[in-house]
């Protein structure tokens, strides 16, 4: 028998990252209105679909006996067929996600995780699979998959600069969601959605901005530097610099687009200024569809 | 000191400093602005990207031009500049700097104490010693020198003085003149008698300067009253181009502020010192006057006080019958007009239409009887400070009045029938007057031996006669009685105001005795004989500066003394109190005449614009901060840190260091105060007291928006949105109504709003007090707003109470009510109480009642509930059950319509109790 206060100071230590980001996600979710996304036809499944005929050969077990008692003939229950599909969320947790222009907004990386856990508990609670690409936790459904992911997303490690998704795990036709601000190298996006669509994957990629990257409000000499402080840029009057920059922005954006509709992503950028309900609702539209 | 472009400097050798500067500028312009480090993810994007211009490198010219022209400007600043410089004045061994402090001096003695803090300063820096000398204040014994700084520090304490110093005390002053010293003399720029003397002692023991302001000297000489009119002459010292000078009067207004009464230019012709000025007032304004001035010169001479000179007494004169059969020498009245004619103004009348008119005296020749209103009028009139006085005669003689116990209009009680000496029936001789004792009024007064008196009334002896005595005869009978009554007094001449039973009123000493007793005012400068015997106590004193003091303890002048004296530190000019009347003593009498300083050609005469040293050393440091946080801004700009992130801050302390000054706080009249006055007088308002509690002020105000829509539906009064007041702020005249709901845990209002809320009361507002628990709790104390309303009632004015009476005014004011209830249906309404006198009407069911509007209406039915009505105007409470409750919510509004209609029509439905009896007396 293992000791029940360590059991008890462990389990505490393990839940105490998880009630704020679930509890926001929660929140967040509940302002989605849910609804069972049904595969249209009779299977298996909880939902009525339809009563038909008894034919010769359906289990009498399986003859709705209420139905039939108010006719002749015999019914049988049907219920809509529901499938889960599989969808593995990727959320970039390189250290240039944490940064926020202001004490106001939160971090990049805090609306990503955010918008993650909260599009996972839709999803969870509509009946699909939901796990993490790269963290080693494979789809599955439940509750209790909800706390997982809280706690893998919660986990800070030691991380890199700048992020790439991670394509590893992906179970063919299953869906994906790429969350991240997708600012470094453009190469390693490319592979890992190139791969995604070989697969047959399908899903979405979040990219998730604050407001001063898209704004550049910077003047003067300056010396920028990546968040880890591996990437440096110094400049004599940064104001000059501004319109090349958003430039390259736009064409950043552009490029995620054309390589998202290339294969048969979505792309959808958000601005941690903004209201994150916008983006989920987003995004539940977008991994809720079958394209 | 060295001098460069007019500016000295103290510590020129800084100035090398300057040479730096170039070496300054090539080092500036080689260093660029240090760059901002800045953690920005979107970094990957920017790589690559190069700078188009490399301009940035150097600080821009302009910018090296504020940081050089400050760090100039601190090296100036600090090199001591001084603007103006002043060459050493030439001088050694002591200095005396003498001023004549006289009231001329008053005009502009700020700039003369700074000049005279100039020579000190000047003599302290050369170390000499100083003294500085007053002449209207000279020091005893020898001349004080002492360091010039210790006499600088004493400046601030030596004032003028509003007089001259006389002749012989400077004089005697000079001959005691030792040593040698420099003098520095400020003149007042007045010519005395003397300067001339003072001036060849000076000069005896050094070299003397003059100083002398080019300012106008400008005097007042006191006012005469001639053929009606008030006559003024401006006098000046300088003569030369026309000018103009403004003379104002100044008095008290009937209420007792004292203002400007009236004003006029007075024009001084070219090469004339002295203006005419003609004043016509009426009585009662020239009555007020205290004071003319000549405005906008702060100078005891440009201020003339006034005293009963001016003052023309109102006189009402009241015989018996008008016998117009007698010859007109034999007339009561005849010499008293004469002798008060030029000096008063006489009023005749009634004695009703007199006692209106507010005289000063009323003289009642030889009348026995007034009616009793009448006596009643005049004792009120005496005791309110006027003085009544009468003269004794046949009428008098013959009546019984103040005969067995003392009228209170006579000083004294009277023996029946008088007495008569030295006539053909009588004994012994005709009476003379014996001198006046020292408590009489009169005393001083020549006693002329011809008058005679051959008959009076006499006094009865009473413990109180002998103070009440002012003048008798030889014998001792009283001859002149007198009493004090309240603020005014009583006197009694024993004798007539004609020629029948003296010879008193042919006499000069009648008019002096009418003249002691404040009956006639004083026609001019009196003589010392006039005043031979009175003491007179300054009552206000006038300062330098042409200020009115109280005079505070300063001895008494004797009136021989006070009619010769001339203004000095015995006699101070102000106004003098003797019994009943004050005269005024001016600097400037009817004969001064002013005439400007000749200084002989050899002494130099300077005017007081010297040019001051200036250091301009503050100047210099504030202009080189100023650049210097001029710098800063322009820094900041320049490296993006004040249009950058986090720039608010950046530019704050920026702003902080420029700005400085806090802005002046906009303390002006809060427009709010108006909103509210107009929003609420603009239209009719109804107004509910804010209780601190949003649910109750919330449900007050749709309730009152309810009664208000109903209002307008229905009646005539046609109400705006209600209006929520705070009793702390608001003005509360505005709301003829205010609805108070009560709440356990509202405030206890101050005491300045409970002052304001029991003027409302007293002044027609209605307030409905509402506890809102007639549910739970009988109207009482049972309930915590029970509590409250006993807490928050106790210190307003509330008249007596009773619980509504069924013929109360509220039952019929609109509708026909017995029932009052709101959303509760209690009967508990409380209203003022009727006058237990109260009576039924002939024939009338109702009782008549108080002629005014209940002040409170207290209860507990939480009508505002009922009233309710939201945005959309859906009712907000339920009210009872079903159809019932609808009937109740309807008796609830039309109880606040009938609420308002006793507001604001008062009683007049009870006043109709009243139209049978006006239709009766119409003969309808």
């Amino acid at each position: 028998m293992s000791d029940p206060a360590l059991l008890r100071a462990g389990a505490e230590g393990l839940a105490g990252p998880l009630p704020p980001l679930l509890a926001d996600a929660q929140h967040l979710a509940q302002t989605v209105l849910l609804g069972q996304h049904g595969r249209r036809r009779a299977g298996a499944g909880d939902e009525f679909w339809q009563y038909r005929s008894a034919m010769p050969g359906d289990e009498a077990r399986s003859i709705d006996w209420r139905r039939s008692g108010r006719s002749d003939a015999h019914f049988v229950r049907e219920k809509e067929w529901q499938a889960a599909q599989s969808v593995l969320v990727w959320v970039d947790n390189a250290m240039s996600m944490s940064f926020s222009s202001s004490k106001e907004l939160p971090s990049k990386g805090d609306r990503a995780r955010l918008l993650a856990m909260a599009i996972a508990i839709l999803l969870i609670r509509g009946g699909e699979r939901v796990g993490l690409s790269g963290y080693g936790l494979p789809p599955r459904t439940g509750e209790v998959q909800l706390l997982r992911l809280a706690a893998a997303l919660s986990d800070a490690e030691e991380a890199p600069d700048y992020g790439t998704p991670e394509a590893r795990g992906m179970m063919p036709r299953s869906r994906a969601l790429f969350v991240s601000d997708f600012l470094h190298d453009i190469d390693g996006v490319e592979a890992a959605l190139t791969k995604a669509a070989d697969r047959g994957i399908k899903g979405a990629v979040l990219q998730v901005l604050d407001p001063q990257e898209e704004a550049f409000p910077f003047d003067g000499r300056t010396i920028f530097e990546s968040m880890g402080g591996s990437l440096r840029h110094e400049t004599l009057k940064a104001g000059e610099l501004r319109d090349r920059y958003l430039q390259r922005l736009a064409e950043r954006k552009a490029h995620l687009q054309s390589l998202c509709r290339t294969t048969g992503w979505q792309f959808y950028c958000h601005h941690t200024g903004e209201s994150a309900t916008a983006a989920l609702l987003w995004l539940y539209r977008a991994l809720e569809h079958d394209h | 000191m060295f001098t460069l472009f007019g500016i000295g400097f103290t510590a020129p050798w800084l100035l090398l400093g300057l040479v730096a500067l170039p070496i300054l500028w090539i080092l500036l312009r080689a260093i660029p602005p240090a760059p901002i480090r800045r953690r920005f993810p979107g970094v990957a994007l920017l790589l690559g990207l190069t700078d188009d211009e490399q301009q940035s490198d150097r600080t821009p010219w302009w910018l090296l031009l504020i940081r050089t022209l400050a760090v100039a400007a601190v090296i100036l600043g600090f090199a001591g500049p001084v603007l103006n410089p002043q060459e050493d004045r030439t001088g050694s061994g002591s200095l005396l700097v003498l001023m004549d402090g006289t009231w001329a001096d008053a005009r502009d003695w700020a700039r003369r104490v700074d000049r005279a803090e100039a020579a000190l300063a000047e003599a302290a820096r050369d170390g000499r010693t100083a003294a500085l000398v007053s002449l209207t204040d000279r020091p005893q014994g020898d001349l004080p020198f002492q360091a010039a700084e210790s006499w600088a520090a004493r400046l601030p304490s030596v004032d003028p003085k509003p007089w001259a110093a006389s002749e012989d005390e400077i004089a005697a002053w000079a001959e005691g003149l030792e040593g040698g010293f420099e003098t520095f003399w400020l003149s007042d720029g007045l010519e005395h008698p003397w300067r001339a003397d003072l001036l060849a002692a000076l000069e005896e023991r050094g070299e003397v300067t003059v100083f002398e302001s080019p300012r106008p000297v400008y005097g007042l000489r006191p006012a005469r009253f001639e053929d009606g009119e008030i006559r003024l002459s401006a006098l000046r010292a300088r003569t030369g181009d026309a000018a103009q000078a403004v003379v104002t009067a100044h008095g008290l207004d009937p209420n007792g502020v004292e203002r400007e009464l009236a004003r006029a230019d007075v024009a001084f012709e070219a090469d004339a010192s002295e203006a005419e000025l003609a004043l016509s007032l009426p009585p009662e304004l020239r009555n007020r006057i205290t004071r003319f001035q000549v405005e906008g010169v702060r100078s005891a001479g440009a201020v003339s006080l006034t005293d009963d000179a001016l003052r023309r007494r109102e006189v009402a004169l009241i015989s018996g019958l008008e016998n117009r059969e007698e010859l007109q020498l034999l007339s009561p009245t005849h010499y008293l007009e004469q002798a008060l004619e030029p000096t008063a103004d006489l009023i005749d009348g009634s004695l009703e239409d007199i006692l209106l008119a507010n005289p000063d005296v009323i003289v009642m020749a030889d009348i026995a009887r007034v009616t009793e209103t009448e006596a009643d009028e005049i004792e009120g009139w005496v005791e309110d400070g006027g003085l009544l006085v009468r003269f004794a005669g046949p009428r008098l003689a013959s009546s019984d009045v103040s005969r067995d116990a003392e009228d209170p209009l006579m000083p004294v009680r009277l023996r029946a029938g008088g007495r008569t000496v030295g006539g053909a029936m009588s004994w012994g001789e005709p009476k003379t007057l014996r001198p006046f004792s020292e408590a009489s009024p009169f005393y001083g007064l020549p006693v002329p031996e011809e008058v005679r008196v051959t008959a009076q009334v006499m006094a009865q002896p009473d413990p109180q006669l002998a103070e009440r005595v002012i003048a008798s005869l030889e014998d001792g009978t009283p001859l002149v009685t007198r009493k004090r009554m309240g603020e005014g007094q009583v006197v009694l001449f024993h004798v007539t105001a004609n020629a029948d039973w003296s010879s008193l009123p042919l006499s000069g000493l009648f008019v002096r005795m009418l003249e002691r007793l404040a009956i006639s005012s004083r026609p001019m400068q009196p003589s010392a004989e006039d005043l031979a015997g009175t003491v007179w106590v300054p009552d206000a004193v006038l300062s330098a500066f042409g200020q009115v003091d109280e005079a505070g303890q300063l001895p008494g002048v004797p009136g021989e003394a006070l009619a010769e004296a001339t203004p000095g530190p015995e006699t101070p000019p102000g106004l003098y109190a003797g019994q009943d009347r004050r005269i005024a003593l001016n600097v400037i009498s009817a004969e001064t005449m002013l005439s400007p300083t000749a200084w002989p050609d050899r002494i130099p005469v300077e005017g007081l614009e010297v040019l001051r040293e200036t250091a301009l050393k503050g100047w210099f440091l504030t202009a080189a901060l100023v650049l210097l946080a001029a710098d800063i801004l322009a820094s900041l700009w320049l490296a993006g840190r004040l249009t950058g992130p986090r720039a608010g801050a950046a530019a704050a302390v920026a702003l902080a260091l420029v700005a400085g000054v806090p802005q002046p706080g906009a303390a002006q009249d809060d427009p709010a105060i108006e909103e509210l006055a107009l929003e609420a007088t603009t239209e009719v308002v109804l107004a509910h007291v804010l209780t601190g509690d949003a649910e109750v002020d919330r449900v007050a105000e749709a309730g009152l928006r309810g009664l208000s829509q109903t209002l307008f539906a229905r009646t005539s009064i046609e109400p705006a949105d209600p209006i929520g007041v705070d009793l702390e702020t608001d003005e509360l005249a505005f709301f003829p109504f205010l609805y108070w709901p009560i709440s356990p845990d509202q405030p206890i209002p101050s005491q300045e709003a409970y002052a304001r809320l029991n003027e409302y009361l007293r002044t027609g507002g209605m307030i409905l007090f509402d506890t809102r628990d007639a549910d739970v709790a009988g109207f009482g104390a049972s309930s915590p707003e029970g509590r409250k309303l006993q807490q928050l009632a106790r210190p307003l004015d509330i008249p007596p109470l009773e619980p509504i009476p069924e013929d109360h005014v509220l039952t019929r004011t609109f509708y026909l009510l017995q029932d009052f209830p709101g959303r509760h249906a209690s009967r508990d309404v409380w209203v003022e109480a009727a006058p237990p006198d109260a009576a039924r009407a002939e024939g009338m069911p109702f009782r008549n009642l108080n002629d005014n509007v209940t002040p409170v209406v207290i209860g507990g039915n939480d009508w505002a509930s009922a009233w309710a009505v939201d945005d959309s105007g859906n009712r907000m409470f339920p009210v009872g059950r079903g159809y019932a409750g609808e009937r109740q919510r309807e008796i609830a509004y039309r109880f606040g319509v009938n609420l308002m209609m006793h507001v604001f029509t008062g009683n007049y439905k009870s006043d109709q109790v009243h139209v049978p009896a006006l239709l009766d007396r119409l003969g309808q």
